[in-house]
């Protein structure tokens, strides 16, 4: 009778382990496949067509004001796969100071000032891939729904999770050689860090805006906003390390405007 | 049976125990298997679970390493539980042991569920919380079963003396054992939550204050009994090194909070104060358990100085 209880006993954990592992595996790689995000956050009126003939544009560079940080050396030594496609040492991009002292990897976007306005979500994929270990580039920006390309061109396996607060969180695992990976969000969020959990040194910001008007900056400090309508805007620099800084700029119909943004360690300062 | 022996022999009751030991030591290695995973940030290196990366084995490279080392470890404690279970099940007389079996059975089920849904939901901080602090409990539910299982657990059960009660010892033990178990609470709360430092350290505080006061106790009045000294000899040393890992510790996050990955150092150091909180919280237990069995409230009217010289071997 005993034995008989056990075996009903065991009989039914080995069920409840076998549906949570049906539940619960995700399968080998899910690369390769179109994931959509829930919908988009409703748009509120018609799509806003860019006029070039009123299309306004702002530029501009942010510079680091302070001591040059130290340069943090990244430890691939524990993963041979990724030590061997480096032949110099690497260094994190998290503050990557150019030499006319303006900052690479800083995000500028409209803030506030376009309203209700939507505009046309691009089609075109925008591409981050794994290479060397290390994420390429360090950071992106997107338009709401807009597709991400996820790459791996490493020997090695990666996994890529993104950490947002207001979109959905996923994370995947990727293949040496596997197919892309594409995925979207659906909601304005900046920015999404996104880490890889296997080499935790890679890490990696995504900013998903709205609207097309964003920039990065690069190697020179610099950035540039096209096509936007005349009016008054609030732009915010936003760095990882050092913070975010806003300014607002009025622009005229065909007007250039140039907006320059100053961050420092332990705070910002426009 | 083993060797021929029925479980009730001699023979049969060692292989049990030695048994039961084993099942505790891995139970041992996978907390720090499981440290090793958080101090890593690697819980989330293998993105599905039960299996990994959609198979029992996956590329063991970067952090898979560490999560899959742990499930692998975690599989293996399992599968001895399951055993040890079932063993007890059918060979073990005393009922109340076969019945705590059975509860780390389910323990240990319980706890694989969390580690997977921790994986699953991206380590929410409840979840992962639960994880840690579960462990921990099952460790005690592992370090009881090989106090009620050991040789000499039946053979000191007629050498019960009573409790000093100007000195009592039994609540003060479950309460210091308890406290431990909150403070690793507070730990692992702070660990995964990264907030409370404050909390934890009152709770050191209040841990420190009520060891002293207990090991005071056992060498003031209970020095002749060897077992209670021992174990409150141990208690103090391992109270003192998981102090100074906690100290530690946290000077080395301190160090590292603009680090881009974890460091050596910060992983050892994190490692051992989960290590060695374990160990607090194991002896400890066991010293609350020894009290209960060994020290009777009932007999107090016999004055300590007429009670045996030794209580245990």
């Amino acid at each position: 009778m005993k034995q008989t209880k056990l075996s009903l006993w065991l009989a039914s954990l080995c069920m409840v382990l076998f549906l949570f592992a049906c539940a619960g595996s995700e399968g080998p790689e899910e690369s390769g496949e179109k994931k959509e995000e829930p919908k988009a956050e409703e748009s509120s009126g018609p799509v806003t067509k860019i006029d070039p003939a009123t299309a306004a544009t702002i530029t501009g560079k942010v510079s680091f004001d302070g001591e040059k940080p130290k340069a943090i050396q990244i430890r691939m030594d524990a993963e041979a796969a990724c030590a061997t496609l480096h032949k110099e040492p690497v260094y994190a991009e998290q503050i990557a100071l150019n030499d006319n002292k303006t900052l690479q990897y800083v995000f500028v976007y409209v803030k506030e000032g376009l309203g209700d306005k939507t505009f046309e979500t691009s089609k075109e994929p925008v591409v981050l891939d794994q290479k060397g270990c290390i994420y390429h580039p360090h950071m992106i920006g997107l338009q709401t729904g807009q597709p991400l390309k996820v790459l791996n061109s490493d020997p090695t396996t990666h996994n890529i999770h993104p950490q947002p607060q207001n979109n959905r969180e996923w994370n995947k695992s990727m293949s040496p050689g596997v197919s892309p990976l594409e995925q979207t969000f659906a909601r304005e969020e900046v920015m999404i860090p996104v880490k890889c959990n296997v080499h935790p040194w890679m890490k990696s910001y995504i900013g998903v805006v709205k609207h097309p008007f964003f920039a990065i900056t690069g190697k020179e400090g610099t950035f540039e906003i096209k096509g936007l309508p005349p009016g008054e805007y609030t732009i915010e620099a936003w760095h990882e390390k050092l913070g975010t800084t806003t300014q607002k700029v009025t622009v005229g119909a065909k007007e250039t405007k140039t907006v320059d943004f100053t961050l420092k360690a332990g705070g910002a300062v426009s | 049976m083993i060797d021929g022996q029925t479980p009730n022999s001699p023979h049969g009751r060692v292989w049990l125990h030695r048994f039961v030991l084993l099942t505790t030591g891995f139970t041992f290695l996978l907390i720090i298997a499981g440290a090793l995973v958080t101090g890593n940030e690697a819980g989330l290196a293998v993105p599905d679970w039960p299996l990994s990366y959609g198979a029992l084995m996956p590329p063991m490279v970067g952090n898979i390493r560490y999560e899959h080392g742990h499930r692998m470890v975690a599989t293996f404690v399992g599968f001895l539980t399951t055993v040890l279970a079932v063993w007890l099940w059918r060979r073990e007389s005393r009922r109340r042991v076969r019945k705590w079996g059975f509860i780390a059975l389910g323990t240990v089920i319980a706890q694989g569920v969390l580690g997977g849904l921790t994986v699953l939901f991206f380590l929410p901080t409840a979840i992962s919380v639960s994880h840690a602090c579960l462990a921990q409990a099952f460790f005690c539910i592992m370090v009881s079963l090989s106090l009620m299982t050991s040789p000499s657990w039946e053979d000191s059960a007629d050498k019960r003396v009573p409790e000093n009660r100007s000195a009592p010892l039994r609540w003060l033990s479950a309460v210091t054992a308890s406290a431990i178990y909150f403070q690793l609470i507070l730990g692992a709360a702070l660990r995964h939550a990264k907030s409370g430092i404050v909390l934890h350290v009152l709770g050191a505080l209040v841990v420190t204050v009520l060891v002293l006061v207990l090991v005071t106790r056992i060498f003031k009045q209970y020095a002749k009994y060897r077992v209670f000294v021992r174990l409150g000899s141990t208690l103090s040393l391992l109270l003192v090194g998981q102090l100074s890992l906690g100290v530690g510790s946290y000077l080395v996050r301190l160090a590292a909070r603009d680090d881009i990955q974890p460091a050596t150092v910060m992983v050892t150091i994190t490692t051992a104060h989960v290590a060695v909180g374990a160990l607090v919280l194991a002896t400890s237990l066991i010293l609350a358990i020894q009290s209960h069995r060994l020290l009777s409230p009932s007999l107090n009217i016999m004055p300590l100085s007429s009670a045996p010289q030794k209580v245990a071997p």
